[in-house]
């Protein structure tokens, strides 16, 4: 029991360490892709360390929904992702939250996070609120759908027990599961905000989906909405691993060796996510706004179709 | 413990209680004894869910018979708890009725039509309880008689529930047997082929209608929230559950077992509603409206629920029936939970501020404190957010649809993955509408003097919403009792129940015996709540607590007064031009006045509800086409009269000669 508990309690901590990082690692491969040095990848925890050494100003007119807000995105985000399997499966609190609890803690916090936008009464808030809620409408809906799919091949919704699935029977290159892994991307960009749906380095205000929906906040509690925003990037690039590559993952009861070979592959796949996530975005503009619902819906179709298929044919 | 065969007779008593208590006061005796005999009720329905059937036939050669069995104590205790809260809130809501008259004799009256629906156990008693439910409403819907709109809402919604009752009226008679109307004769002679499909469809037109289902929902919108807020609460949150109980008994329980295609109707249409439903209500700001087409969207879900079921159960598939079922009867609880929360919120609004438009709202977080938290709670519930109620019901939605691709047809095959993307997307949409709701009437700065000057409810008002909420909590984080509960209802129409929840480690909910998918309210409720306020504290300790109040700083812009806030309106334009543009056909019109004129620039937007475009404007039109025609009958010469009585006179001989 103690040692289940360290496990979990050791993804916790490994989710939580390593989010900052893979947003600088991120930065750093963009910078050099563009013949740039780039800011260091521990910039991230110094940008954090900054921002909790400063005071937090609160505009005169928020409520307590203001200022609870940041620690209700970062407890939701975190918690979704600590129910992802990183290093190993089958950990101690993996079956209480399954593919759909995540997505819907997901929605927990976006919920918090749309409604703080509203706080403050200011028509940025608003801008960023309203466009945050016309890609929630679409990527939701194709996060179940792909859901649907993976669960549909595995025969579980369970993410520890899908993952199993993949490593131990030969699933095969599927066509459904090729549709959702291209869902499951172009939901984890837009999810991130990250180029073509948004930018995160944007500072022009029209322009702006995240960072104008957060743009009131300040010092610490902008430091719980940054890191809970880089957690939900490793979220996502931990589920991408453990969906579609689960190797090396430790099964339950596993010797330590194998969770040490889990920690190492899941570093790989993490930063070799992070290097494709950084060449992307460098290959690529920003869309306008109403063409990214268009964008989005290539991924509920592909989601639906992906399961359509496997209502068709269990082997497709 | 109540005999709970009294229930409903003990409430139409009360009738002459409200007639007397309006002339001297608002009524809270009446509303007070409601609240108690309702309560009693809802406490005395729950050792009935797993008892065995009890039954009644009245004396004195009334021709009534009453039941109480496990779907009618559901029912019972879905009715009657949103009975005693409706009640408790209106001891104090009702100090603002301004004619109390016109409300308090119909209101227990209602009450005690819908517990007699629930107990009826013939045709005679069910279609009785049914008109007196529809009557003792139409009452209380009209009751603010002095707006037009209001009476326009009574007029349309008298039409349609009497279109209801026809046809349910006439799917009994088709049901009937040579034994009788009881429904112990009914099931012991089932109908099939034909004559069910027929009954099917009549019983889906008289109590979908009532329900809310799509296309025959437009009557909803008007007539729910024309009530006081209290009754809206009533309707939306239990009247609908009533017709549900309608829809399944009959087709559960009355009819013969089912074919696979009489899910196609309940997916294709739950499917529909849902999503119309939410968007229409993302649409609207109007607050009540907007609550009423959010129900409207989760009648579709249940509907949709109970297609799952019936396709389940033609395919001989218990357990996943069971699933399917139980998915449909907890919504069905915990929409009353909520969705009554949330009108109770928008009576105290209504009270506070004379407003339903929430575009003339806003920064009411500061001035009304506990309502809003409690609004809040039922708005993240109804949203399907973990870990609240909403979730568990959804995500046994979800479960269901995972359990069919084994159903063999294919009509089933296709629809499913079909109905369950419309699921998800109204999901997803339900969240981004009480964001608005909420974001628009609570957060920001005010928008006009009267949500300036709001206060906070009175306190009964306030007991009555803190108890349903903290229900939704204890449904989201306690779900096994729940799903527990339920399953004598389940083993009693599907032969099927879920894997018992009770004793499961941690409390962990399993959709189906040997499912490796699970969720634990529990954990996740507490690991949430915990690592929030931990979180909170370590920031706390490690950084310090230094904030400083300042004007917003909105991008250095200059702070430019609550107009420049974005209204409900503006939020939602983007899902309007994206989704609403295609479904309701909405469009905006923009008016720009030339360079020098001083005319203010207007914008205008319109919404079309693609039902009443197809089906209640031409039968507007017919019905109105043929007045117009017989309408020359009015102004004949006395003449004309007496020639066209003769004709009839000879048109008619001529019958009874000609025939043999």
């Amino acid at each position: 029991m103690i040692a289940d508990l360290a496990l979990q309690g050791a993804q916790m901590a490994i989710v939580l360490l390593l989010a900052p990082a893979l947003t600088g690692f991120v930065r750093k491969v963009k910078a050099h892709l563009l013949r740039r040095r780039g800011p260091p990848i521990l910039q991230p925890y110094r940008d954090l360390r900054r921002l909790l050494a400063k005071e937090a100003i609160v505009a005169d007119t928020a409520s307590w929904l203001f200022r609870a807000s940041p620690y209700v995105v970062f407890a939701a985000t975190w918690v979704a992702a600590a129910l992802v399997p990183t290093y190993a499966t089958g950990l101690v609190f993996s079956w209480s939250g399954d593919l759909i609890a995540i997505a819907a803690l997901l929605g927990l916090a976006r919920f918090a996070q749309t409604l703080a936008g509203l706080d403050v009464g200011t028509a940025f808030g608003g801008i960023g609120t309203s466009r945050e809620l016309l890609f929630a409408a679409l990527a939701e809906p194709a996060m179940i759908m792909i859901a649907f799919t993976v669960a549909l091949v595995a025969g579980s919704t369970q993410l520890s027990t899908i993952a199993n699935v993949m490593l131990a029977q030969h699933v095969g290159l599927r066509v459904s599961l090729a549709m959702a892994l291209i869902a499951l991307i172009i939901v984890a960009l837009a999810e991130n905000a990250r180029i073509p749906v948004d930018n995160p380095a944007t500072h022009l205000e029209l322009t702006m989906v995240h960072e104008a929906m957060v743009l009131e906040y300040s010092g610490r509690h902008l430091a719980m909405i940054d890191l809970a925003a880089s957690l939900k990037l490793l979220l996502y690039a931990s589920l991408l691993a453990c969906l579609f590559s689960p190797l090396g993952l430790a099964p339950p009861g596993a010797p330590p060796a194998a969770y040490a070979i889990g920690l190492g592959t899941y570093l790989v796949k993490l930063f070799g996510a992070g290097a494709m996530l950084g060449f992307f975005e460098i290959s690529i503009a920003k869309m306008r706004v109403f063409r990214v619902p268009n964008f989005l819906g290539i991924a509920l179709m592909l989601g639906f179709l992906g399961t359509l298929l496997l209502f068709v044919s269990r082997s497709l | 413990m109540i005999e709970l065969f009294l229930v409903p007779a003990a409430l139409f008593a009360l009738m002459p209680v409200g007639l007397v208590s309006a002339r001297f006061g608002k009524g809270a005796t009446p509303y007070a004894a409601c609240f108690l005999v309702c309560a009693a009720a809802a406490i005395a329905a729950l050792p009935a869910l797993a008892a065995p059937p009890r039954l009644l036939a009245l004396p004195l050669g009334l021709g009534m018979s009453l039941r109480i069995d496990a779907l009618a104590a559901y029912f019972l205790i879905v009715v009657n708890l949103g009975g005693a809260a409706a009640s408790l809130y209106a001891i104090g809501y009702g100090a603002h009725e301004e004619e109390p008259g016109r409300i308090l004799p119909f209101y227990p009256a209602f009450l005690g039509a819908m517990n007699l629906v629930v107990m009826a156990d013939d045709a005679y008693t069910f279609l009785l309880g049914w008109e007196a439910m529809s009557l003792a409403s139409w009452a209380l819907v009209i009751a603010h008689h002095r707006e037009a709109a209001n009476l326009r809402a009574g007029f349309i919604y008298l039409v349609m529930a009497s279109f209801g009752t026809l046809c349910l009226l006439i799917a009994f008679g088709l049901l009937a047997q040579p034994a009788g109307i009881g429904f112990a004769a009914i099931g012991a002679n089932r109908p099939e082929g034909a004559v069910a499909a027929v009954v099917l469809v009549l019983v889906l037109i008289g109590a979908g209608s009532k329900a809310g289902l799509a296309p025959l929902h437009v009557w909803l919108p008007l007539a729910h929230p024309a009530a006081p807020s209290h009754v809206s609460a009533l309707m939306s949150g239990v009247m609908t559950k009533v017709a549900l109980y309608g829809l399944i008994r009959i087709t559960f329980d009355l009819l013969g077992p089912p074919a696979w295609w009489w899910a196609m109707p309940f997916l294709i249409v739950g499917g529909l509603t849902a999503v119309l439903g939410v968007l229409h209500a993302l649409m609207e700001r109007d607050l009540k409206r907007l609550l009423a087409y959010s129900t409207i969207e989760n009648i579709g879900i249940i509907a949709l629920c109970l297609g799952l079921a019936l396709a389940f159960r033609a395919n001989a598939m218990p357990s996943a029936a069971a699933l399917a079922l139980t998915a449909a009867l907890f919504h069905a609880l915990n929409h009353m939970l909520f969705k009554s929360v949330l009108f109770f919120g928008a009576g105290a609004i209504l009270g506070a501020t004379g407003l339903r438009d929430i575009e003339r709202l806003g920064g009411l977080i500061h001035r009304m404190p506990v309502s809003s938290a409690l609004f809040l709670l039922a708005a993240t519930a109804i949203s399907a957010l973990p870990p609240l109620n909403g979730f568990v019901s959804e995500w046994l939605a979800f479960q269901a649809i995972f359990l069919s691709p084994t159903l063999p047809q294919w009509g089933l095959k296709i629809a499913i993955p079909a109905v369950g993307t419309l699921l998800a997307l109204a999901a997803a949409l339900v969240a981004g509408c009480f964001v608005r709701a909420f974001g628009i009437i609570y957060l920001g700065r005010a928008r006009g003097p009267e949500a300036a000057e709001a206060t906070e409810t009175d306190r009964f008002s306030l007991t009555a919403m803190a108890i349903l909420a903290a229900l939704c909590l204890a449904a989201g984080l306690l779900p096994g009792l729940v799903i527990d509960a339920i399953a004598p209802v389940t083993q009693m129409l599907v032969a099927g129940r879920m894997p018992a929840q009770a004793h499961t480690a941690w409390l962990t909910i399993l959709p189906a015996p040997g499912a490796s998918s699970s969720y634990n309210g529990l954990m996740i409720g507490l690991f949430v709540v915990f690592v929030t306020l931990a979180t909170a504290k370590a920031i706390h300790l490690l950084a310090g607590r230094r904030t400083r109040r300042s004007r917003p700083w909105d991008c250095g812009y200059p702070n430019l007064g609550p107009q420049t806030q974005y209204t409900g309106q503006s939020l939602s334009q983007p899902i309007r031009r994206v989704f609403a543009s295609v479904v309701l056909r909405s469009g905006e019109k923009v008016d720009m006045p030339d360079p020098g004129t001083l005319r203010p620039s207007v914008i205008t937007r319109r919404i079309h509800d693609p039902a009443w475009d197809a089906i209640f404007a031409p039968v507007e039109a017919a019905v109105n086409a043929a007045a117009a025609l017989l309408n020359r009958f009015q102004f004949l010469t006395i003449r004309r009269y007496l020639g066209l009585v003769f004709g009839l006179l000879v048109v008619l001989l001529a019958v009874v000669g000609l025939s043999p």
